[in-house]
């Protein structure tokens, strides 16, 4: 159980929907997260495990993550993640697991003060649960 | 013996004797002469730099060495942690060729090393180097690609791969300095600046500082072909332009992983050609997609300095005509789509990037460009995601990307006709745990898969067809397959079947950092969980130790003989282009 509000459902926002267009010189966000942002909404995907234990964030993909330590760094993440912030610490989520988060979309280029990662898109003041 | 042992390493400790101190470049070392390199020594200990005593050949080191090292006195590792004393030396260039025994000692620590100087011949034997590199090329992907593409009866082939008709050369060994066991950074930095490194490293040996960037330089191709002629230089790769591979051409780095910094690296030397994939790192930070963590605009500046942009195939013929002489395509934000992706099932991330060049349209439009310089060329080109499909086991998507390549290597060969002062080598950087034994026969009854698989006289021959004849298989979801398989592997679950939704990503990883199967192709009909033999840190097939087989033709090629080192090739690529000619 969550202590989510029981108040209407938040849009949900799939993955697909994040950019308008993705090209070789970046990518656009879309218009409805341009629409979106600010307001809360949900998101399913996959949780990534978290970078550091530390970590006050986790990041959501859309498939479950394989990183290779030799074919890729740790800043080869997909294009099209999303950082998490959560309001209240959760255990991670086994990663064949689809979680369902709900939190407050915030969008451009934002660069974490403790770690140094570079999100374009957020979910902050979020929880998730198993779907 | 064992007590000799014991008493001698006992001894040894009471009387704190004869610690061995670290010098780069390393015992053994081939140096191009006048290539500028980078000298360190590491002591243990904390040293008094009165107490340090270098010498060359029996003199001070300042006779041979032209001038001073620099001291300091503590080397900080992480959390502060002492290190010792080191001396360093920035690119210090030794004219004469000779052997040179470098002796370094300070209080009870010594070590003494020798390195080879060696010149080229006085005339080159050629104008242009073709470089081409299989990424992960091993023996299996040549016979599959071969049965794949060219199909077999009654035991011989119906066809010859390009490949099969490049001269069979040399066996060579791809370990590390610091294992047996490689990677595409070190492996590809022996080839391109003739000194071994530690896996991970480029075109530096790797010290012992945390720095990643400060680590002892030695001279890569790009930058002696740039110090000694007027060459053009090339690069195009499936991968990521500040990949290991491409970046081993141009870079300076402990940890390959620093792409920013490698971007800047190849900005750098300029390459007049670069192709393939890797916008991101391009980017500046403000642009959504960059993964750079400053605001440099890499497309900008390489516009800037003459540059003609391709973004996609079109763009890429467009900037085949220009006369700037100079083209950057970058088709990818990441790595390109694999030749199966893009040509034919559609999947991966062709619909994002739906117009992207293939490695034989890059590596024409390359050869293009780079022939117009009277002075010739130098050209790297990689196949990279044969080694990017061969870590995951999508074996149809790793064979395939083996035929593009061969295609490549066509496309190459017919240059040579017309430009026999070419010398082309064709090799792999390290070898994977791959082999095809056998066939998947559909056919064959019932449904547990494994049953399925045919050896020996029952494997038969895969009935794969090419009607159109463009050497691909129409389709490679045939009845009657190739049965290849990993000698290691992750947990993960075996299809017996072609990945034709995308591709394969055997293990995902937990919160232990563990990596566990990938449950997502669990209800694959027949599949089947294999428990990996790899430790669970490892996500997918990692690299074999295994030699890579060498093959070249044209002048020059005949100095590639026997077994030899990774780092022994770049000796016979700046001896065939005279890069450091004798005098006499
Ligand atoms: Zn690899």
């Amino acid at each position: 159980m969550t202590s989510r509000p029981a108040l209407a459902a938040p849009p949900m926002l799939t993955f697909d929907e994040l950019y308008g267009s993705v090209g070789v010189l970046g990518l656009k966000f879309s218009d409805k997260v341009k629409a979106l942002a600010g307001q809360t909404v949900a998101m399913r995907g996959f949780m990534a495990p978290p970078l550091k234990a530390e970590a006050s964030f986790f990041v959501l993909t859309e498939i479950p993550m394989s990183l290779c330590p030799f074919c890729s760094s740790d800043a080869d993440w997909p294009d099209n993640i999303v950082v998490v912030y959560l309001d209240a610490k959760q255990t991670f989520v086994q990663p064949n697991t689809t979680i369902e988060v709900v939190g407050t979309l915030e969008y451009g280029s934002w660069t974490d003060p403790e770690t140094g990662f570079v999100s374009l898109l957020r979910l902050r003041g979020a929880d998730f649960e198993a779907v | 013996m064992r007590k000799m042992l014991l008493a001698l390493a006992a001894t040894t400790m009471l009387t704190g004797a004869a610690q061995a101190a670290t010098v780069y470049p390393l015992d053994r070392a081939t140096i191009l002469a006048g290539s500028p390199f980078d000298f360190k020594v590491e002591f243990k200990e904390n040293v008094k730099p009165e107490d340090v005593k270098i010498t060359v050949n029996g003199q001070d080191y300042k006779a041979v060495f032209g001038s001073d090292v620099t001291f300091t006195e503590a080397e900080v590792g992480k959390d502060d942690k002492k290190l010792g004393s080191a001396v360093t030396l920035r690119k210090l260039m030794i004219a004469a060729p000779g052997e040179y025994t470098v002796e370094a000692s300070a209080g009870d620590e010594k070590k003494a090393v020798t390195w080879t100087v060696y010149a080229t011949p006085a005339e080159p034997k050629v104008k242009n180097v073709i470089f081409m590199l299989g990424d992960g090329l091993s023996v299996a992907h040549r016979t599959a690609a071969r049965i794949m593409s060219k199909h077999m009866t009654e035991g011989k082939a119906d066809g010859r791969l390009n490949l099969d008709d490049v001269d069979l050369r040399a066996f060579i060994g791809t370990s590390a300095t610091d294992s047996i066991a490689t990677d595409s950074a070190n492996t590809m930095s022996a080839y391109m600046t003739g000194h071994k490194t530690a896996v991970n490293a480029i075109g530096v040996y790797a010290d012992r500082t945390p720095d990643s960037l400060d680590d002892p330089r030695v001279e890569n191709i790009a930058e002696a072909l740039r110090r000694t002629t007027k060459k053009s230089i090339g690069i195009v790769t499936g991968a990521e332009v500040e990949d290991a591979t491409p970046a081993a051409v141009v870079s300076h780095t402990r940890r390959r992983a620093d792409k920013a910094d490698i971007v800047g690296m190849l900005y750098d030397v300029k390459p007049e050609v670069l192709l393939g994939g890797g916008s991101a790192y391009f980017l500046p930070k403000e642009t959504p997609g960059s993964k750079r963590k400053d605001d440099k605009d890499f497309v900008a500046m390489f516009k800037d300095a003459g540059y003609a942009l391709a973004t996609d195939k079109n763009e890429l013929e467009a900037a085949s005509g220009t006369n700037t002489g100079k083209i950057l395509g970058l088709f990818h934000t990441g790595n390109m789509d694999v030749t199966l992706d893009r040509d034919f099932l559609k999947k991966g991330t062709v619909d994002k990037f739906p117009n992207q060049p293939g490695l034989v349209e890059m590596t024409k439009v390359a050869l293009g460009e780079l022939s117009k310089n009277q002075d010739g060329f130098f050209l790297m080109v990689e196949g990279a995601s044969v080694d990017k499909m061969s870590h995951p086991m999508d074996w149809e998507r790793a064979i395939v990307e083996t035929i593009e390549f061969d295609k490549t290597i066509g496309l190459v060969r017919e240059f040579i006709k017309t430009h026999p002062d070419t010398l082309l080598v064709v090799t792999g950087d390290h070898t994977h745990g791959i082999s095809l034994i056998g066939t998947i026969d559909d056919e064959k009854p019932g449904d547990d898969m494994r049953e399925k698989v045919g050896v020996y006289e029952k494997a038969g021959f895969p009935n794969y067809k090419d009607e159109n004849g463009d050497g691909y298989p129409d389709s490679v979801d045939v009845s009657r397959r190739l049965a290849i398989f990993a000698n290691n592997f992750p947990d993960y679950y075996e299809t017996f079947r072609p990945k034709l939704d995308g591709p394969f990503q055997p293990s995902v990883q937990n919160e232990k950092k563990e990596y566990v199967a990938n449950e997502a192709y669990k209800d694959v009909p027949g599949a089947v969980l294999r428990i990996g033999n790899l430790p669970r840190s490892s996500d997918t097939a990692v690299h074999a130790v295994d030699d890579v087989v060498l093959q070249a033709v044209g002048p020059g090629a005949d100095e590639f003989k026997g077994y030899m080192e990774q780092s022994d090739v770049y000796r016979v690529l700046v001896d065939a282009m005279a890069l450091a000619p004798a005098k006499n």
